[in-house]
């Protein structure tokens, strides 16, 4: 190990272990971790050494490869997907397999579809006998589902439902799975009975033979090309010209079509809700946290280990991580790393009671549910992914090469903010129910736990002295409820203001937005204050690690005030005084969590394979390894044909055309 | 751009498609004809091969870059004579294709702690180079992987047992005829990136390496025969290129900013998506607050950075009249002034990209977006030239010098003199109430002093701090450090002002009064925007009131609606081709959807009907289940 990394270890304030074994849920759900991530890593299929170097078509065929290996080692090891380690498989592929979508495919038969067309496909699903897809974007629309374009006309005569694509924005585009391996997809469309339209509805298709995998009649499919990352993903495009399906193929849980063309609602949809509101909370561990945590190790072990120019004169140079400069750019993103994770936390524990109420049919804490996992998937995808970047530009130069592995953790994460409902439409929706709760709140009605803030409206300044003061979790969390509480009642007064002069309530509502998405984004900056600083309450019992914990929430709180000082500073809450001891707190946890900063992503607990980063390796050679794994490059190894055909022409024989 | 767009010489498949060595052969390609057609052309003005270069590479970095923007300019600068009559030609005419080798794997920014030597050997009159360290292996240099066979290597010199720091030397690296590496010589490509697929950045590992003392770029410090140092007169002329350079980055900040912008508004005029009025057809995305929000102020600020280019580069060029006559007055503030525009451009250029791109969903994801390029191109210009940490805290030591120099009673010029009023006026509060009733929100001239006020007083702020920490008895270096966080934001603040005053004073040379009046509302977004963005600043300061906020903030909100209308014309005033602009979603011609349908399906993907994969790994799964 480099004596760098190694000596900053020797200096932590907490045991690694222990902090480890609290993140994952104990002791016991390490060491399963840790099993799994191993038989994974120690298989060669899974290796994904030579990733940076593959073309879209290896990384597919790899994922493929990977994603019919993964059968047969589930099997072997006898993991089953609804076993325990099921969540840590994924986490030790590091996601890079295909038939996620297939998945998708099960999940939405399951959920929509009648316990007939359950017993029908999800045998042949599981048996991989068919691979399912999930289609709902279209070239032309996204999140706005009602806009989809697609439409399947009931046939009486035939019994059956006729598909197309009338134009080319109602292109199926996007799906994963579909370009290349799906033969079924769960397709959105238009339904239309007797002329009459009922809205968008799911119906199977099949897409692909199952005999030889061309594609079936009427159906033109194919993949969409280069993205920013996900290239071992076969995002697909799709065009239904007639393409008929039987009756039976319509998802029919909650509404079905009769024979004669008979359209019948039943149960409650409301369900739907909740199953969107399961994908976006439980995209945020793996999909954002976990890259996240991933950054914040490379970029934290690597400015240990580079040394660059002297703090003082006539010592050796220092580590980049002892300027405060760095430490301003990395820690926070530690500190928020933790920060989400925890919120993370509670948002699992929400969803299960949901799950349990709505289980007994009680539907009443869903709007709060989904209100709340809207605004938290955008502000943590936001933020996660800026904290991601920041990582990537803090290690200079060499974080732009692909071998120090945060690139394609970038252009990972980065998509989180798009898919699964774009963040600015999520905020909006979050805003409108903090406008309506705020309203009842006013009028004396009850709400939702998670806002009875909002009618709790404490005129005042905040009580603040000395800078100490500011270390005070009640300090800055009634600081963040004031503002929270400001710009939800200050908007919702301006909306009632432009309504009552005579503005349309939905022109008023897009005047409203840039204000409406803030006062979102603020809600949910204080409920992942006011989480963080009560889950270190209650750690008492851990001597030094909640220690440091209590730090991580400072560091996160006080820099939220320190970048974001005006709306703290508006109406006079915190005054310019007060914002001078923010800032001289904040700067001085800097240099107090500085010295933690290498076992606090240690205890993350990622292997080398699983970061595969020539930068953020556990025993810190990153220059040895940078050289190396550069060797490898097939750049080097293969004879370029270029040197032939164009310099060697170049450097010898362009003279006589000159 | 006719020239190369008619010239079928220069078509091929779209980059997205190809792996990185076909990229890079590509480019070998294309750079090899550019330089033939050139010389056909006659072109010589700098701006217009800039131009040429540009285009045919498609704003794209391209292999010959260091050969022909940092190789043979610094032959001419720094070679003697004799040197340039044995290098020059040759490189002019490609038999020699350079380098500039500086950069190493453990050190970057900070030049002198790079640590490959040179050592002189009287007995032979040769230097011998070595890469001592791991750390020490050249790193980066573009074009040093597979494409040149000489380099100019920076390297720290020893002569007489003595280092004298750093010097340039001429190195081959590679046989002319055959193109292997010379013996003592490991050179290779150092593998994939974020972006720059087309250019074979290298590495160098030099072990004894001997070339001939004449090697060493001898037109200012030399080394003689019997080993002899000679010192340069001034090595204050280095900072001429460094700004120069500098200064491009701005340029190419905007550029690059204009670019996304493009895309992203005329996707948004393009794309309808749900409801604004119920029962009326799905708006423009555009004509979204929130949409306006994202997009505006960055077309705002694309013209204010091109503005600021501009004005370094006119700046550059006339004093560097007063520097070819010795005069380097005015050298020092225009270098720190660069150093902190280069940072503040780029870091804001790099994160408008990116907001270009998530404005435009999940199709600016696509590669067919030509957004993910843009960005990956741009974003090493964060880094390279100088890390911009550092540029900034360049500029707060100049302008922590200034503000020591007004305390002193002594008084400054140029961007840094309204310091000069800090020493007379202390900001009181009470002072300050006073300020307040003089900001007038709709008059950019009112709002550059604004930023004027909010530059003086984190400058004063950070010199404070760093006096308090010097009074703890800290070490220099210390409390500099421990103020760091407070000097990047003043040099912020600093960079900010300059920007809203250059943008402010080049409205009053516009002639046409449309033209005026649309670039008021730009700049005035620009200076607004600024302020809602950094509200804390302006009333932490007591510089604006809470009301002026509110009424900030509501001004910036009717500025998008006024901006609205002219906002596709005036991304097409940046007059970017669709072949230079490489992007479906921008297309002048606003045909979006069908034409991401015929890019995708010349997908590597969609080469075949069924996928290999299909054979090779479904179909035995399914058997086997």
């Amino acid at each position: 190990v480099n004596p760098d990394l190694a000596s900053e270890r020797q200096t932590a304030s907490f045991s690694v272990e222990k902090l480890t074994a609290w993140l994952d849920g104990g002791a016991e759900q390490t060491r399963m971790r840790r099993a799994v991530v191993e038989a994974i890593e120690g298989d060669p299929v899974f290796s994904r050494e030579n990733q940076y170097f593959q073309s879209q078509n290896e990384r597919y065929e790899a994922a493929v490869r990977k994603a019919v290996h993964l059968q047969k080692k589930m099997h072997e090891m006898g993991w089953t997907e609804n076993g325990p380690e099921f969540k840590y498989i994924y986490r030790a592929v590091s996601g890079d397999v295909a038939f996620l979508l297939h998945r998708i495919f099960m999940r939405s038969i399951s959920a929509l579809g009648s316990d007939k067309q359950i017993a029908k496909w999800i045998p042949l699903a599981t048996q991989y006998q068919l691979i399912g897809s999930y289609a709902q974007t279209e070239l032309g629309h996204g999140t706005y589902l009602q806009g989809l374009e697609t439409t399947a006309v009931f046939d009486i005569t035939t019994q059956e439902f006729i598909l197309n694509t009338p134009n080319i924005s109602a292109m199926k585009w996007w799906p994963g799975d579909m370009g290349r391996s799906a033969t079924h997809t769960v397709v959105f469309a238009q339904l239309y009975i007797h002329g009459k339209c009922y809205g968008v509805h799911p119906f199977i298709v099949q897409i692909r033979s199952l005999q030889d995998h061309s594609l079936c009649p009427g159906i033109t499919a194919g993949d969409i090309g280069p993205k920013m990352n996900f290239e071992h993903v076969d995002n697909g495009y799709l065009m239904l010209q007639n393409v008929r399906v039987p009756r039976e193929n319509m998802l029919n849980k909650f509404c079905e079509v009769q024979p004669d063309g008979t359209y019948v609602r039943q149960g409650s949809q409301k369900i739907n809700y909740f199953t969107m509101t399961t994908v976006r909370i439980s995209l945020i561990s793996d999909e954002v946290l976990l890259p996240l945590m991933k950054a914040c190790t490379i970029a934290i072990r690597y400015s240990v280990v580079r040394r660059q120019s002297k703090l003082k004169p006539g010592e050796q140079e220092a580590k980049i991580l002892d300027y405060q400069t760095q430490q301003e750019k990395l820690l926070p993103q530690l500190a928020a790393a933790y920060a989400f994770h925890f919120t993370n936390s509670y948002l699992q524990e929400l969803l299960n009671r949901g799950y349990g109420e709505v289980q007994k049919k009680n539907f009443n804490r869903l709007p709060e549910l989904h209100a709340l996992s809207s605004g938290f998937k955008a502000t943590i995808t936001q933020h996660c992914t800026s904290a991601v970047e920041i990582c990537l530009r803090a290690c200079g130069g060499h974080g732009y090469s692909l071998l120090s592995g945060l690139p394609s953790l970038y252009t990972k994460i980065l998509a989180s903010c798009i898919y699964e409902g774009e963040n600015t439409i999520l905020l909006l929706q979050t805003a409108r129910f903090l406008i309506k709760c705020f309203k009842a709140a006013s009028a004396g009605q009850p709400v939702p736990p998670s806002v009875t803030y909002l009618a709790a409206v404490k005129p005042g300044k905040c009580p603040a002295k000395n800078k100490l003061d500011f270390l005070h979790p009640d300090i800055y969390t009634e600081a963040y409820q004031h503002v929270a509480v400001r710009l939800t009642s200050s908007t919702a007064a301006k909306l009632q203001d432009l309504i009552q002069s005579g503005v349309k309530k939905h022109d008023a509502w897009n005047q409203c937005t840039v204000q409406l998405a803030q006062a979102a984004q603020a809600h949910c900056h204080y409920a992942t204050v006011k989480n963080f600083a009560e889950t270190v309450e209650k750690l008492e019992t851990k001597a030094g690690i909640q220690k440091i914990m209590k730090h991580l929430c400072d560091l996160f709180a006080l820099h939220g005030i320190f970048s974001n000082s005006g709306v703290f500073l508006h109406d006079g809450y915190i005054s310019g005084a007060q914002m001078d001891m923010v800032t001289a707190s904040y700067l001085d946890l800097l240099a107090v969590i500085r010295k933690d900063a290498v076992p606090l992503v240690d205890a993350f607990d990622f292997t080398d394979k699983s970061l595969n980063s020539a930068l953020g390796s556990y025993d810190g050679q990153a220059y040895q390894r940078l050289y190396q794994w550069a060797q490898k490059s097939p750049t080097n190894k293969q004879m370029s044909p270029a040197y032939e055909r164009y310099l060697k022409p170049l450097l010898h024989n362009t003279l006589s055309k000159l | 751009e006719a020239l190369v767009i008619n010239d079928p010489d220069f078509q091929h498949e779209d980059l997205n498609f190809l792996s990185r060595s076909q990229r890079y052969e590509q480019a070998i390609r294309k750079s090899s004809l550019m330089v033939v057609k050139l010389r056909e052309y006659g072109i010589a003005d700098p701006d217009e091969i800039y131009w040429f270069k540009s285009f045919v590479h498609r704003g794209r970095p391209e292999p010959l870059d260091l050969h022909l923007g940092m190789f043979l300019p610094t032959l001419l600068t720094q070679a003697t004579p004799e040197q340039q009559d044995r290098f020059f030609m040759p490189a002019w005419n490609l038999e020699i294709i350079g380098t500039y080798a500086q950069t190493e794997m453990g050190h970057g920014t900070h030049l002198r702690g790079l640590e490959t030597t040179a050592t002189y050997d009287p007995a032979t009159q040769e230097f011998i180079l070595n890469s001592p360290t791991v750390t020490s292996i050249k790193w980066w240099p573009g074009g040093l992987g597979k494409t040149s066979n000489h380099a100019i290597v920076l390297a720290q010199l020893y002569t007489q047992g003595q280092c004298k720091g750093l010097h340039a030397f001429i190195v081959p690296i590679r046989q002319l005829g055959t193109h292997e590496p010379l013996p003592g010589i490991t050179v290779g490509d150092i593998g994939p990136k974020f972006g720059y697929d087309e250019m074979d950045n290298g590495y160098l590992k030099m072990d004894n390496f001997r070339i001939p003392r004449e090697n060493m770029l001898m037109k200012y410090a030399q080394v003689e025969p019997d080993g002899t140092y000679v010192k340069p007169v001034s090595d204050k002329l280095t900072y001429g290129t460094m700004v120069f350079i500098r200064s491009l980055i701005v340029g190419d900040s905007a550029r690059s900013l204009s670019r996304a912008c493009t895309i992203a508004i005329r996707y948004s005029a393009v794309r309808h998506q749900s409801e604004l009025k119920p029962g009326e057809p799905e708006p423009q995305i555009l004509d979204y607050q929130t949409q306006q929000y994202k997009l505006f102020p960055l077309l705002a600020t694309a013209y204010a950075f091109h503005f600021v280019g501009a004005y370094i580069k006119d700046t550059y060029r006339r004093i560097s009249g007063d520097i070819s006559k010795g005069d380097l007055s005015e050298l020092p503030e225009l270098h720190a002034l660069t150093a902190g525009l280069k940072a503040f451009t780029s870091w804001t250029a790099n994160s408008g990209i990116e907001e270009c791109r998530m404005a435009c969903g999940g199709h600016g994801y696509s590669r067919c977006s030509g957004i993910p390029d843009i960005y990956v191109t741009f974003t090493p210009s964060c880094t390279y030239e100088g890390e911009n940490t550092v540029m900034m805290l360049q500029t707060a030591r100049f302008l922590i010098k200034s503000y020591t120099q007004v305390s002193s009673g002594q008084r400054v010029t140029g961007m840094v003199s309204y310091l000069n009023d800090l020493s007379r006026q202390r900001i009181q509060p009470q002072h300050v109430a006073a300020r307040v009733v003089t900001v007038r929100i709709n008059d950019p001239v009112s709002l550059v002093e604004a930023y004027k006020a909010r530059a003086a007083r984190l400058v004063e702020a950070a010199a404070k701090n760093l006096q308090t920490e010097l009074n703890h008895r800290k070490s220099k270096e210390d409390a500099w450090n421990r103020t760091s966080v407070d000097l990047v934001r003043a040099s912020e603040a600093h960079c900010h002002y300059v920007i809203v005053k250059l943008f402010t004073a080049k409205l009053s040379e516009i002639s046409n009064a449309a033209v005026r009046a649309v670039m008021t509302e730009l700049c005035l977004l620009y200076a607004l925007y600024g302020i809602s963005k950094n509200t804390g600043d302006f009333l932490q300061a007591g510089i604006l009131t809470d009301a002026q906020i509110n009424q900030v903030n509501q001004r910036v909100k009717e500025l998008l609606a006024i901006i609205r209308p002219n906002a596709v014309a005036l991304v097409d005033s940046f007059d970017f081709h669709d072949i230079h602009l490489g992007s479906v979603l921008g297309r002048y011609d606003g045909n979006v959807y069908e034409n991401m349908f015929e890019w995708a399906k010349k997908s590597p993907l969609n080469k075949t009907e069924v996928h290999e994969s299909f054979h090779k790994h479904l179909k035995p799964m399914q058997a086997k289940l």
